[in-house]
């Protein structure tokens, strides 16, 4: 708090420079599950070349919903411990996570529809991540429109909490409704009953992209710790 | 009755940010019973903003405010029962009456008599005959007096005020003072901003001068107004 | 506890006299899910469907639409003369607060559905029949939770600029949910089928209301105090 700003945003600068650099290295592990998938995996018998999309959805609905939910911990975190720095990660974790789902809501219809011949289903994975995205949005809205940044501290907590304590809801509904409607085995969201192979490719792919969060969201935190030691009181 | 002995109001080392403008700086206040400390300063000097702190509305980043030795902005909210406030707007409901209203801020203070508290404050402050009308029906100073009404209603010790004798007639402004005086003379305690210190002078018994966030002046109200003019005109430009 | 009861239900008269004083929010509402009956009642294709396997969705979308504009009203009062510091500088716990700012939305909702519920038996010549008390069970299940949602999220919204856009982008997400549960109840009630086939529902929707009840409870302090 008392140190001077212009440490901080060299500081803010070093983080940004990580994570971008973290991002890089995230995206060449992807490239590597790729090659994986397409060269080194066995093709699904019932899908054929069609499913290899899921070593890209898997992973992005995985990552929208881990940054989800930290946004609700550091949302709860924050209401509890007003420590600013909690708000700092939840923006920017929300903004990460609502590129992930808008790349896996846009890539899916996208790919699915020469391929099995329809834009959408409400499966239990695209419908959470939809619902994520909405959320999402509407978070990244509400921080928009406040523009006193301890107010909108306070009220993206209140929703970032909020939105965590639904996500068991939606999978509570989509679980009630598989019981009365069984969906096809590939769009099950986890499945143990992957042979070895899809199940590595799949790992790979998942940490991947789990790593591409924890690169995107430190580059993003970096960048809003910046603009918030420029705005400040101290800056010079 | 308030107790004699410890401060009414106390408050200590008050700080306060929006966004990137400091806007109390650790500003202290000590009142005790019939004390009135008037507050001026410039426009965006953290007057208001000040008030709203020592009324438990706005949360201080740093410090401490505290009400008959009672925390205010911690544990629970016994401590706003001896607090009255009198904002700029007069946080009435346009479709209740006066009295209505009245009654429904003695009600949320939990006293054991709501109609007849507010038949009473009613009556002091000369409003009974208007008491049926809506607040829209109501002439400024009326308005005043009914927001006044609606602060004093529950008996509050600490009566904090912003820039009340604004917009008041000649007579309002007598009025006012008489009704501040009766309390301040059964024990109460008072915090005025203003930016007619003519007007609060002989009210108060202390004043400061709050520029930027801090006191640039503070110290109890000697002598004449004139004689305090230079005083804080030079604290408006130190 | 029996204090916060008692201020909560202070604050809930107030706002129930208020408004039948002034009856323009909620006749706006009223007749805002009127003409949303209607509306849909004109969008259809009278040969494709028959009106009553309609019947849930286009009630409980009526529903969802009205509670919304209905909404907005709690915190808009209080905007007015700043009367919202009137509530907060008294020693309410903001928990009651909230309680107090439900219970009116849920009678402000509560008599708009009841509008809205003959205004659509009449209009779409459905027989409600049997499944009538079941149908008004599931609409006070559900909107019990949604309100609470409701509630926290029109707080926020009515400090921003587009108020009247904010709620429906916070609140739609959280209340999409429990309006498709109930659908899932109105649709198999309807069909005359057992309880045993809605328990799932009901289930979730009861679920609902005590997890995000106790929610906004806690965390309403959070949105009105500074």
């Amino acid at each position: 708090m008392t140190e001077p700003a212009g440490a901080g945003l060299g500081q803010a600068r070093a983080l940004t420079r990580r994570g971008l650099g973290i991002s890089v290295v995230a995206l060449v592990a992807f490239a590597g599950a790729c090659v994986l998938a397409l060269g080194f995996t066995p093709v699904e018998a019932r899908q054929g070349l069609a499913q290899k999309i899921f070593y890209l959805h898997v992973p992005a609905a995985w990552s929208a919903l881990m940054a989800f939910s930290l946004v609700g911990i550091a949302s709860a975190l924050y209401l509890w411990l007003h420590d600013p720095r909690l708000d700092l990660f939840a923006e920017a974790s929300a903004e990460v996570g609502v590129m992930f789902s808008a790349v896996m809501l846009t890539t899916g219809p996208i790919w699915a529809k020469p391929i099995w011949g329809t834009w959408w289903t409400w499966d239990a994975r695209l419908t959470l991540t939809l619902f994520l995205f909405f959320i999402f949005v509407g978070y990244l809205a509400l921080r928009a429109a406040v523009h006193d940044p301890d107010e909108r501290a306070r009220f993206s907590a209140v929703l970032g909490i909020m939105g965590l304590v639904l996500v068991p809801f939606i999978h509570l509904t989509v679980y009630l409704f598989r019981t009365l409607h069984p969906q096809p085995v590939v769009l099950k969201p986890s499945a143990p009953s992957l042979p070895w192979e899809m199940l590595r490719t799949l790992m790979v792919a998942v940490a991947a992209f789990t790593l591409l969060y924890v690169g995107l969201v430190t580059a993003r935190y970096g960048l809003g710790l910046a603009r918030r030691l420029r705005e400040s009181p101290d800056a010079p | 009755m308030p107790s004699s002995d410890g401060p009414l109001l106390e408050a200590f080392d008050l700080h306060r940010t929006y966004g990137a403008v400091r806007v109390l700086c650790g500003v202290g206040v000590r009142l005790a019973a019939g004390e009135t400390l008037a507050v001026v300063g410039p426009n965006g000097a953290g007057k208001t903003t000040l008030l709203r702190v020592l009324a438990g509305l706005t949360r201080p980043a740093r410090g401490e405010v505290r009400v008959l030795g009672r925390p205010l902005h911690r544990g629970n909210h016994d401590a706003r029962r001896s607090i009255g406030f009198l904002p700029h707007q007069s946080l009435l409901y346009d479709d209740l009456t006066v009295e209505e209203n009245v009654v429904f801020a003695a009600r949320l203070f939990g006293l054991p008599d709501p109609r007849r508290a507010a038949r009473r404050i009613l009556q002091e402050l000369d409003l009974a005959s208007r008491s049926r009308d809506r607040p829209r029906q109501l002439s400024r100073g009326l308005l005043q007096r009914a927001a006044l009404a609606r602060a004093l209603v529950h008996a509050p010790s600490v009566l904090l005020l912003d820039e009340p004798f604004t917009g008041l007639d000649a007579d309002g402004a007598d009025r006012l003072g008489t009704v501040l005086r009766d309390r301040l003379a059964a024990g109460a305690a008072a915090v005025l901003v203003t930016h007619q210190l003519a007007e609060a002078w002989d009210l108060a018994t202390c004043v400061g001068v709050l520029v930027a966030g801090r006191w640039a002046l503070e110290g109890p109200r000697e002598g004449a107004l004139a004689d305090f003019t230079p005083r804080w005109a030079a604290a408006l430009h130190g | 506890m029996a204090e916060a009861l008692r201020l909560a239900l202070v604050i809930a008269a107030k706002d129930v006299r208020a408004e039948l004083r002034n009856r323009t929010a909620i006749l706006s509402a009223s007749v805002f899910a009127a003409l949303v009956l209607v509306i849909f009642y004109f969008s259809r294709d009278p040969t494709a469907v028959p009106a009553i396997v309609l019947a849930p969705s286009v009630l409980w979308v009526t529903f969802a639409f009205a509670a919304i504009v209905a909404l907005n009203r709690a915190f808009t009062v209080e905007r007015e003369h700043g009367a919202i510091d009137g509530l907060l500088l008294a020693p309410v716990p903001r928990g009651a607060l909230f309680l107090g700012k439900y219970l009116a939305n849920l009678a402000f909702v509560g008599v708009v559905q009841a509008v809205t519920l003959p205004l659509f038996v009449v209009f779409f010549n459905v027989d409600l029949g049997p499944a009538l008390p079941g149908i008004i069970g599931t609409a006070v299940l559900a909107t019990v939770g949604f309100v609470a949602v409701g509630t926290v999220f029109s707080a926020m919204a009515v400090r921003t600029r587009f108020a009247e856009l904010m709620l429906p982008v916070l609140l739609l997400p959280f209340m999409v949910w429990p309006m498709r549960w109930a659908v899932e109840i109105t649709a198999r009630l309807l069909d005359g089928r057992p309880l045993s086939e809605m328990l799932g529902w009901l289930r979730l929707l009861a679920l609902y209301d005590v997890v995000f009840l106790t929610l906004c409870i806690m965390v309403f302090g959070a949105v009105v105090d500074e």
